[in-house]
């Protein structure tokens, strides 16, 4: 009777386990699926930076690669990073081939935001010869299984990606006005912020479940992005419209996403320490 | 058409009208939200204010009314001096009243800025957002003043996001009286 419920009425099914807090695959209101995230230079060899994020069973991997480029006339010290975020149509199957649908599309905003908001790279750091060449970081960040938080993932990718990037040293021959890259001398990049990302799916206009999965945010009225870096401060409160909350839910969101943040720079901080030693 | 200040956006609203097989929905109204740039082709940053636009315009109208049909609404930027988000907001849901769409709410559309300084400012023009710390844009809905929609950009503190949120929330009484005073005017002359 139950698993006819659950295709019948899905939301009714839902309803009744939220009564009792908690969810259908036995976690907490509060609780996040298990993160974990392969961090070696080998998930990805022919970048410059790569790291595969797993959360429950969202998989996200993300690919740095960088590049040469002249930096821009009104911005003469400044680099670029391009962040791209794609959903193909091997991660679930509402995603179809083609163009880039609006999803993909959001997300990549976002990404770029998160990383202009909370300056975790200066894109000064990234220039190599005022007016004459920079960096260009590209962040291609894949979907490889989509069942829901999506933006979670890609965040925490990117940011264990860029910490895996190591840039080799660029000189500039003074005599042919060519650059020289070295690639024996690498130095890694730049990371002054770190960002965390926690998303929130709202039920029924009154209940908050943080990291919702597909099923959760197809019945979910509402989603809620919040973006802290490690002094607590807010890079992004992300919250595309659904169903409307007070400024104290708000606030519980964030509360939780600073918890939040700590949790996950405990294991970042983890997986390098046991990968350093080589 | 709304134009706080210099910037302008005109809006057009098509629907309850026939939805293409593809995209209809069995038991609500399917909204599609189309943002036109002043110049250039509408990329990334308009897609994404899209989603912005629609989701929180999908809040509102009571889409299971008029369920297989297509709802379409069409944004030209006709000037930019700041606060586009929330103008685009305003507009849009002006154009809901207008259409006469069944709602369950009004929302409107508030830009803060917060200064180097630490000083909220609302509704900045183009230079004040370049040299504010970081800009917040709510949606706030009519009924109890709850928080529709929320963006950032730029990083603040936990207090200062509050802050933005508490006066947003009273700046919001202004633009429905606002609303009020619009729709009052349009019908009181025919």
């Amino acid at each position: 009777l139950s698993i006819c419920s659950r295709t019948v009425e899905p939301l009714e099914y839902y309803r009744r386990f939220l009564k009792e807090n908690c969810r259908p695959d036995g976690r907490e209101l509060g609780e996040f699926r298990t993160t974990t995230y392969f961090f070696s230079s080998g998930s990805i060899t022919t970048a410059d930076g790569s790291a595969l994020v797993k959360l429950g069973n969202t998989t996200v991997i993300c690919g740095v690669k960088a590049e040469l480029a002249a930096p821009a006339a009104d911005s003469a010290n400044k680099g670029y990073i391009v962040p791209n975020v794609e959903l193909p149509s091997l991660c679930a199957e509402r995603f179809r081939s083609g163009p880039p649908g609006e999803e993909a599309q959001a997300a990549s905003q976002f990404i770029a935001d998160v990383i202009e908001n909370s300056q975790m790279i200066v894109k000064e750091d990234l220039c190599i010869a005022n007016g004459k060449l920079a960096w260009v970081l590209y962040c291609d960040i894949i979907c490889l299984d989509y069942d829901g938080n999506l933006l979670d993932a890609s965040v925490f990718a990117l940011l264990a990606a860029l910490k895996n990037v190591q840039l080799p040293s660029v000189t500039i021959n003074e005599e042919t006005g060519l650059s020289e890259v070295n690639l024996k001398q690498k130095t890694p990049l730049i990371i002054r912020k770190h960002p965390v990302a926690t998303s929130f799916a709202v039920f029924d206009d009154t209940l908050l479940i943080v990291d919702p999965t597909a099923e959760e945010e197809d019945l979910g009225t509402g989603t809620v992005t919040i973006v802290t870096d490690e002094e607590g401060r807010l890079c992004s409160v992300h919250k595309p419209g659904g169903s409307p909350l007070t400024g104290a839910k708000l606030q519980d969101c964030i509360t939780r996403a600073i918890t939040r943040h700590k949790e996950v720079k405990k294991l970042i901080d983890k997986v390098i320490k046991s990968i350093t030693p080589k | 058409s709304v134009s706080p200040g210099d910037t302008s956006v005109l809006a057009g609203l098509y629907g309850p009208a026939e939805a293409k097989v593809s995209k209809e929905l069995p038991d609500r109204a399917a909204l599609e939200v189309l943002l036109r740039p002043k110049v250039g082709l509408p990329g990334v940053l308009e897609r994404s204010r899209e989603q912005l636009l629609r989701q929180t315009c999908e809040a509102v109208i009571l889409g299971v009314l008029h369920p297989r049909t297509a709802v379409t609404l069409v944004l030209q930027v006709l000037s930019d001096a700041g606060s586009l988000l929330s103008c685009c907001l305003n507009t849009a849901c002006m154009a809901l009243l207008d259409a006469g769409l069944p709602l369950t709410a009004l929302f409107c559309g508030v830009t803060c800025a917060l200064q180097p300084d630490g000083t909220v400012l609302l509704d900045p023009t183009a230079r004040q957002e370049e040299e504010a710390r970081a800009i917040l844009t709510f949606a706030i809905s009519s009924t109890e003043r709850k928080v529709l929609m929320a963006t950032t950009k730029g990083s603040c503190s936990v207090e200062e996001m509050q802050q933005c949120l508490a006066a947003a929330q009273r700046a919001a009484d202004t633009i429905f009286e606002f609303y009020r005073d619009s729709v009052h005017r349009r019908y009181s002359k025919s």
